[in-house]
């Protein structure tokens, strides 16, 4: 409708990058504040259970139940465990998990999907068929369908998320690889003697990866959901280990006749670490496309 | 022009647009006016101004745009400063719109009939009931063969000559007093851009209906309109009566752009661009006249503020230094 | 139109297939010897091959797979080695109470976040478009089964507004005679007031805990939709010959939005069916959810099979139903095929 004025002139590569980075922050600070909140739960997860005033696993009876107070600020458990430390320390492996679903439905949806686009014919409509039949299921059925088959561990924890996000990722990887298959540097790579594998995994993938860290940032709060919500219902992470899905499950009894904050902690840390992963990608989905924002 | 109360007077129209790069001076004081029953052009290139100027008056510019200055009349009331129930009053009742792109201005998921009766209904005191047989004569009267079947079509069903007939179906249902014409022919083939302008020209005609034809195709305005107002990047610089427009053309820039109109008479070596491109309406120093920079007869008054002069015949130009007066075959020589 | 669901439903069949060997294979693999459970704690090992034949564990995988088709066939969902009851009917009990509580808490869900969404296009910046957007992402975070448990710590305990969190009727009331299986219909159609009232105190809980799962992804889609309606040419158009804002609005924006929403809540049905398992947990709902998780946990693994295969049909027949809504709504998807 109005066409006036001529595009702005476009600077190079990483000055516009940060420019355009800073724009986006300073426009909505919300970013900002995720990324902030990112770099706190990455410290948590690194340097927590060096610092937290308790051990996670000691069990005093003598204290059980105990209310928030300040030699225990996030109060005590049923078995006298300090609910802080154990809060903090579930950092640890809800970021691992998430990091490692997100890590290997990167690898195993991004290079089926690139290979579908680029490979066409049978790996496509074989990778397709793959796809179909997962997304027929019910997500979280089929993850507690994988587990449960597989045995209550945080590596088929992992799996399981990152099967039921394979279609997701292989379709975008597809849509990438098919527009850039005939793309100039892929030509240069062929008839510099690379094997269509290489190309696949060197030159094509890297090229898809900014397009999915918008959807990698999402993922790895559904993955975390994911992963507390079995072990919720017992088919996750097996106590005493702490995390925090099953923290809530265990206080959960106790929510109901009172002792609310057994369940509320880690169920808060849940919540403040997925919302922190979503605003990251709606953040991150600002700065790469900004048509496509909401 | 007459001294009864034209149909449409817009005055001193000014519109800004707020964007990520800055504030864009989209309409700088832009004024001109249209008699009951008259057609006029609103002529000039890509980014002129000519569609944010029918948008700001119809009351429907992007939620980024700003009328900054100036009115509208339209009859008595100044459409800049209405009330939005008075613009839902008056629009389609008294001051319509066509547009560009027929297909994708109608409702792809209700049928074309529905559509005219909506604006039937809301403006045209027609009972529900009549609504849908008079939406059947409207299609009758924009030349649509089989209405009564056609009325119940989706316009994915129709081809691009057929939805800009419903399109002007639906404007003129109310039969308003001024008809907005935003490119109507763009993306038809040229017989039924022929068979649309004569379908608009015989209908304002007989509804003694006003009409302002926007277009970047100063040939067609020339062929279709009794009156011509130039623009260019968001100014007025001339408006005259047709005939004496393109004998007498006193702004540089309308000789420039009849120049470089292609005419089926002349061959393509004659043809000449305009130097130069738009200026950028972000800039905070844009001269007062915008097109002094890309002017070949640009003189030291041209920093000043634009002056309007206006000839006794109504021939008004904005320039320090237009073209004389008296020069037959003007066009050609002035080419730069 | 029949041609397009025809065609829609022979595209079914294939993922249907692809389910029915998943699920097959998913619970073959579930730990624990079937066999070794039936024939009990002091059993021989003699006794537990006895078994394990008898059962027709001891033939290949394929021939296992074979009778386990045929058996679906028949209708045959085997029999939950903990209960002892056939498949079938257990989960025929227990459908309607995660149907009811399921449907609910869609129709609460889509009652608020649709308007929600519609407002903040059509206000964008103001406080109820932040207020949408605050909505939408923290719904997104916010765990299902920890929704739950908040909501009956304030009003179960805090507030004493709700029941407590048992089931989905008071112990002092017996269920209405069956028809659909929902109580609320059944109860009212018994003409039951209390118990009616009784069902919906239990289920406002539950229902809200769902709504508030799947609020977010609703209000989302309706204002994305919504906004991208309202820059569209054709509402240009229809405000242009000013009809009313009613009716540019509902009318011409909204009919032409919802079909994104409606593709949208097929994929909302699907984490609702997840959630449900957590949902029934929290608030210990006897519906099929709830059923699967016990067999589960014990490698019943009869029941499992049936639920994940009643799950994933219900999923494609909804897939189905959103498909042929669209196309009634939506002339191009009909005619144009």
């Amino acid at each position: 409708m109005t066409d006036i004025a001529a595009t702005p002139r476009r600077e190079g590569g990483l000055a516009a990058l940060f420019r355009h980075s800073r724009y986006v922050l300073g426009e909505n600070p919300v970013t900002g504040f995720a990324f902030a909140l990112f770099v706190l739960i990455v410290l948590a997860a690194v340097l927590g259970p060096s610092i937290v005033p308790y051990n996670p696993l000691a069990s005093d009876t003598a204290q059980a139940l105990k209310p928030p107070s300040a030699h225990h600020w996030f109060g005590t458990d049923q078995l006298g465990r300090d609910v802080f430390s154990r809060v903090i320390v579930a950092t640890r492996l809800d970021f691992f998990i998430a990091v490692a679903s997100v890590a290997l439905v990167f690898l195993m949806g991004g290079l089926a999907g690139v290979a579908a686009g680029f490979f066409g014919g049978w790996t496509d409509r074989i990778v397709g068929r793959i796809a179909d039949t997962i997304m027929a299921f019910p997500l979280f059925v089929l993850a507690m369908g994988i587990v449960a088959a597989l045995g209550n561990t945080v590596q088929n924890i992992v799996l399981a998320t990152a099967i039921v996000n394979f279609p997701l990722y292989a379709r975008i990887a597809r849509a990438e690889a098919n527009v850039r298959r005939e793309a100039g540097f892929v030509e240069a790579a062929r008839l510099s003697g690379n094997s269509d594998w290489r190309i696949l995994a060197f030159q094509i993938l890297p090229n898809v990866f900014p397009i999915m860290v918008v959807q990698m940032s999402l993922t790895m709060g559904y993955a975390i959901l994911n992963a507390a919500g079995l072990s919720f219902i017992g088919l996750g992470v097996r106590p005493p280990t702490p995390e925090w899905g099953i923290m809530v499950a265990e206080g959960a009894a106790f929510m109901v006749s009172g002792e609310w904050w057994n369940a509320f902690f880690p169920g808060l840390a849940l919540m403040v670490a997925v919302f922190c992963f979503n605003l990251l990608g709606d953040g991150l989905r600002d700065m790469v496309d900004p048509r496509r924002r909401t | 022009m007459t001294t009864a109360v034209p149909a449409l007077s817009v005055e001193g129209l000014s519109v800004d647009f707020r964007t990520r790069s800055g504030i864009v001076r989209a309409l700088d004081n832009v004024s001109f006016a249209v008699d009951k029953g008259e057609t006029i052009a609103l002529v000039g290139e890509s980014g002129s101004g000519k569609s944010v100027t029918a948008y700001a008056v119809m009351g429907i510019l992007d939620p980024a745009g700003k009328v900054t200055a100036g009115r509208a009349m339209l009859g008595g009331l100044d459409l800049l400063s209405a009330k939005p129930s008075q613009l839902a009053d008056v629009r389609g009742r008294e001051i319509a719109m066509i547009f560009q792109n027929p297909r994708t201005a109608l409702n792809p998921i209700r049928i074309v009939g529905r559509q005219i009766a909506d604006v039937l209904i809301r403006h045209g005191n027609v009972p529900r009931r009549d609504a849908p047989g008079q939406a059947i004569d409207m299609l009758r009267a924009v030349g649509i063969t089989d209405p009564a079947r056609r009325a119940k079509a989706y316009p994915f069903e129709m081809s691009g000559g057929m939805c800009q007939r419903v399109m002007i179906a639906i404007a003129l249902a109310a039969k308003p007093s001024l008809l907005i014409a935003d490119e109507p022919t763009t993306g038809l083939d040229v017989t039924t851009q022929a068979v649309i302008m004569d379908l608009v020209n015989d209908l304002a005609r007989e509804m003694g209906m006003a009409t302002i034809f926007i277009t970047h195709d100063l040939a067609l305005a020339g062929q279709r309109s009794a009156r011509i107002v130039v623009m260019h990047a968001g100014h007025v610089v001339e408006n005259a009566p047709t005939e004496e427009l393109f004998k007498r053309p006193r702004h540089p820039y309308t000789a420039e752009l009849i120049a470089a109109t292609p005419d089926s008479a002349q061959n393509l070596d004659e043809l000449v661009s305009i130097p130069g491109a738009l200026p950028d309406l972000r800039r905070t120093d844009l001269p007062p006249c915008r097109y002094s920079e890309r002017c070949p007869r640009k003189i030291d008054a041209c920093a000043q503020p634009l002056s309007r002069s206006t000839s006794a015949s109504g021939h008004m130009v904005a320039c320090w230094n237009p073209l004389p007066e008296r020069i037959a075959n003007a066009p050609t020589e002035s080419a730069a | 139109m029949l041609t397009m669901i025809l065609k829609r439903a022979a595209m079914a069949i294939p993922s249907l297939i692809g389910v029915v060997i998943v699920t097959f294979l998913l619970t073959r693999a579930l730990p624990g010897d079937p066999a070794a459970y039936f024939a009990g704690p002091a059993a021989t090992p003699q006794a537990i091959q006895e078994v394990r034949v008898k059962l027709g564990l001891d033939k290949p995988l394929i021939e296992q797979f074979g009778r386990y088709v045929v058996d679906l066939g028949h209708g045959n969902l085997g029999n939950s080695l903990t209960t002892g009851q056939p498949v079938l009917t257990e989960l025929r009990t227990r459908l309607p109470a995660s149907a009811e509580l399921t449907l609910l808490g869609l129709i609460v869900s889509i009652i608020i976040a649709v308007p929600l969404g519609i407002l903040a296009a059509t206000r964008p910046n103001s406080l109820i478009d932040h207020a949408c957007r605050v909505v939408a992402t923290l719904g997104v975070s916010l765990p299902v089964f920890f929704t739950g448990l908040i909501l009956v710590y304030f009003f179960y305990y805090q507030f004493g507004w709700a029941p407590a969190p048992l089931g989905r009727l008071d112990v002092f009331f017996d269920a209405p005679p069956q028809v659909t299986g929902f109580y609320l219909i059944d109860s009212l159609i018994a003409r039951q007031p209390e118990t009616f009232v009784a069902s919906l105190k239990q289920l406002i809980l539950p229902a809200l805990t769902l709504a508030i799962f799947s609020l977010a992804p609703i209000a989302r889609m309706t204002r994305a939709s919504m906004l991208a309606v309202l820059s569209s040419d054709f509402v240009r158009t229809a405000r242009a010959s000013g009809l009313a804002p009613f009716t540019v609005i509902v009318t011409y924006a909204f009919r032409n939005a919802m079909l994104p929403v409606i593709t949208t809540l097929g994929m909302v049905f699907s984490f609702l069916l997840g959630a449900n398992v957590l949902v029934e947990k929290v608030f210990a709902w006897p519906g099929i959810g709830s059923y699967a998780v016990e067999a589960l946990l014990a490698s019943d693994f009869a029941p499992v099979q049936g639920f994940v295969l009643t799950m994933a049909v219900m999923y494609v027949a909804l897939n189905l139903m959103i498909d042929v809504l669209y196309g009634l709504i939506d002339p191009r998807v009909r005619l144009e095929a």
